[in-house]
């Protein structure tokens, strides 16, 4: 594919995404879908960066989501009434928590690296959990609000209104696929790839193999806490089911929904799963079945997802 | 203090009995076929539920008879339908698969159940405490204890004594060449699986009676079945008996001393022994892959 081919559903998608707030309504949707569908895109496609780039399976990945909103609540809360040192250390908990684990487990490979990582994100959730008059337990973390943003003078109201956060949310989206679209064309991104398609090759080549894979591990796990800081920001809340093993379960669905090997395949996913999670468990209680249905029909016929569907054969 | 040791300790034993029977059913799928199955809490969860439905039929005795060898049918069935679709494809989908069925499961035993918990009658006879001293050493506990023992050494006799176990040994070494020794390997699998599932209906039953019926009480079991099996050893099923003992008591212990952490503690084990010795305890060199 040519860099001109490619710049058309590029354009196209900023397009979408930078009007959405102006058309969302009119559809029956409203603001904080819009901001929820990009945070869940920003943390799919984070996710993507080691499922589908690195060839490395996470089902542990709420966490690190969640790690990050405890991160900015708590620092909200405790510390200091500041929106973006709250997102900063959201994610820098998240990292380094990822950055201890990853270390632990990147000799493991396929089911039993999944299997490792989605029980390691339970000690988080049982935290969460149990430390009640720290974290609210299981009512959640409550009283506090984000606050608005003073960039270089100007200020940033995203307290009082809806709009102002989503495109705060869409500026993180864009300055993380930008940088993730960068280490994804660098020489490290390549051999991110090298490893997913041939990992003894790569370790023949002179790659040190785990020392990557818990690079790319590290990197993903930061900008899905980034996602996770927005989540709290955008709900004012935060409780333990940012850090459970099904939301975990929930972004590999939208990165694997979307086609998770194109770029922008975790972002189409995210936005389908978001609006129709919203959509099914406001008409039915039974939610949990349709979802579930949603993962054995994706597994059984669109295994390559949307846009591996419209591609036939896409490029990596 | 002695009294409350004691307590916990025999508590997490029984807690642990019940990871290890998970976690064991869990383990045949895995080293056999591939395959994570997070379905495993629901079939567990089914068992249970379909224990409590047959219970005024046939009573306790019955249903605790019963109720496994109808989730393992269930099983079987679900196998042939779904699972058997993903074997041999990336990893990913078996767990997303197994996922969604969880999902599906978990939500079936609400619906027709109900969200609440629903009290699971045990009898009278096994209800009573055997010593005013050591009030916990009820017969219910004993006796699950005992039956759990009993459940390991016959799945452990089927393995090492019978033909199906000794070609699902051998399926799990090399299933290509036993495949090409005329075993009829989707069979094979299709009975292995529905041998965890069995187990993991039987652990549902006893559980049920021990910490209540609801949806949900699949779901908090699998996670340490997980870890049983990583601290145990992969591959290994003595590795993930003993792995599920050493997690149940732990984490009885760390209730008396750290309430707090009986949780989390199991999964910091966990990371100790990923770091120490990552095949874990009694897990063969070469099976991380």
């Amino acid at each position: 594919m040519t860099r001109l081919q490619q710049l058309g559903p590029t354009a196209l998608v900023w397009l979408v995404l930078l009007t959405m707030p102006f058309w969302i309504n009119a559809i029956g949707g409203y603001t904080e879908l819009a901001s929820r569908v990009v945070v869940m895109a920003l943390a799919a496609t984070a996710l993507n960066f080691l499922l589908g780039y690195t060839g490395t399976l996470s089902f542990g990945h709420a966490a690190y989501f969640g790690l990050g909103a405890y991160g900015v609540g708590m620092t909200l809360k405790y510390l200091v009434p500041s929106t973006t040192l709250g997102m900063l250390i959201g994610v820098v908990v998240g990292t380094v928590a990822a950055a201890v684990i990853g270390a632990l487990i990147v000799r493991l490979r396929g089911v039993y690296f999944a299997m490792v990582t989605i029980a390691f994100g339970q000690v988080f959730y049982f935290i969460a959990f149990r430390w009640n008059t720290v974290t609210g337990g299981d009512d959640g973390l409550t009283g506090w609000q984000r606050q608005p943003i003073d960039l270089a003078g100007i200020r940033l109201d995203i307290q009082h209104h809806d709009v102002a956060f989503y495109y705060l949310a869409l500026a993180c989206f864009a300055a993380s696929v930008g940088a993730m679209a960068l280490l994804l064309n660098s020489p490290f991104g390549r051999t991110l790839q090298a490893i997913r398609e041939n990992e003894r090759r790569a370790r023949f080549l002179g790659i040190a193999v785990e020392r990557h894979i818990w690079l790319s591990f590290v990197i993903s796990c930061a900008f899905v806490s980034l996602a996770g800081t927005l989540y709290a920001l955008l709900n004012n809340f935060t409780d333990p089911r940012a850090l459970r093993w099904d939301l975990s379960g929930n972004f590999v669905i939208m990165a694997v929904l979307g086609g998770m090997r194109s770029f922008w395949g975790p972002l189409i996913g995210a936005a389908v799963f978001v609006v129709l999670q919203d959509y099914v468990s406001s008409h039915t209680e039974n939610w949990m079945s349709i979802v579930g249905l949603i993962f054995v029909l994706v597994v059984l016929f669109f295994p390559r997802g949307v846009l591996g569907l419209l591609q036939r054969r896409g490029p990596a | 203090m002695l009294q409350l040791v004691l307590f916990n300790v025999f508590n997490g034993l029984i807690v642990g009995a019940f990871y290890a029977l998970m976690a064991l059913g869990l383990s045949l799928i895995l080293n056999l076929s591939g395959v994570i199955n997070f379905a495993h809490g629901g079939f567990l969860a089914l068992g249970a539920y379909i224990a409590y439905s047959l219970m005024p039929l046939v009573g306790f005795w019955g249903a605790l008879l019963v109720a496994p060898l109808l989730t393992a049918v269930l099983g079987l069935a679900v196998e042939r339908v779904l699972i058997r679709r993903v074997y041999g494809r990336d990893p990913l989908y078996s767990l997303l698969l197994t996922f969604g069925l969880a999902y599906i499961l978990e939500d079936l035993a609400r619906y027709i159940w109900g969200a609440q918990s629903v009290p699971y009658p045990i009898p009278e006879a096994l209800a009573r405490p055997l010593s005013t001293q050591f009030f916990f050493l009820t017969g219910y506990r004993l006796f699950m204890v005992a039956l759990v023992a009993l459940a390991v050494a016959a799945l452990f006799f089927v393995l090492g004594r019978t033909r199906l176990g000794m070609r699902i040994r051998a399926g799990t070494l090399d299933l290509e060449t036993v495949s090409a020794l005329g075993v009829n390997v989707r069979v094979l699998r299709n009975l292995n699986f529905g041998l965890g599932i069995y187990l993991a209906g039987l652990a549902g039953v006893l559980a049920a009676g021990m910490l209540g019926l609801q949806p949900t009480i699949g779901t908090s079991l699998i996670m340490p079945s997980f870890v049983a099996i990583v601290v145990g050893g992969l591959g290994s099923l003595p590795g993930t008996l003993l792995g599920g003992l050493l997690i149940g008591v732990a984490s009885g212990l760390a209730t008396v001393f750290m309430p707090s952490a009986s949780e989390a503690i199991i999964y910091v084990m966990m990371g100790l022994v990923l770091l120490v010795r990552p095949r874990g305890l009694l897990g063969e060199e070469g099976r991380l892959k």
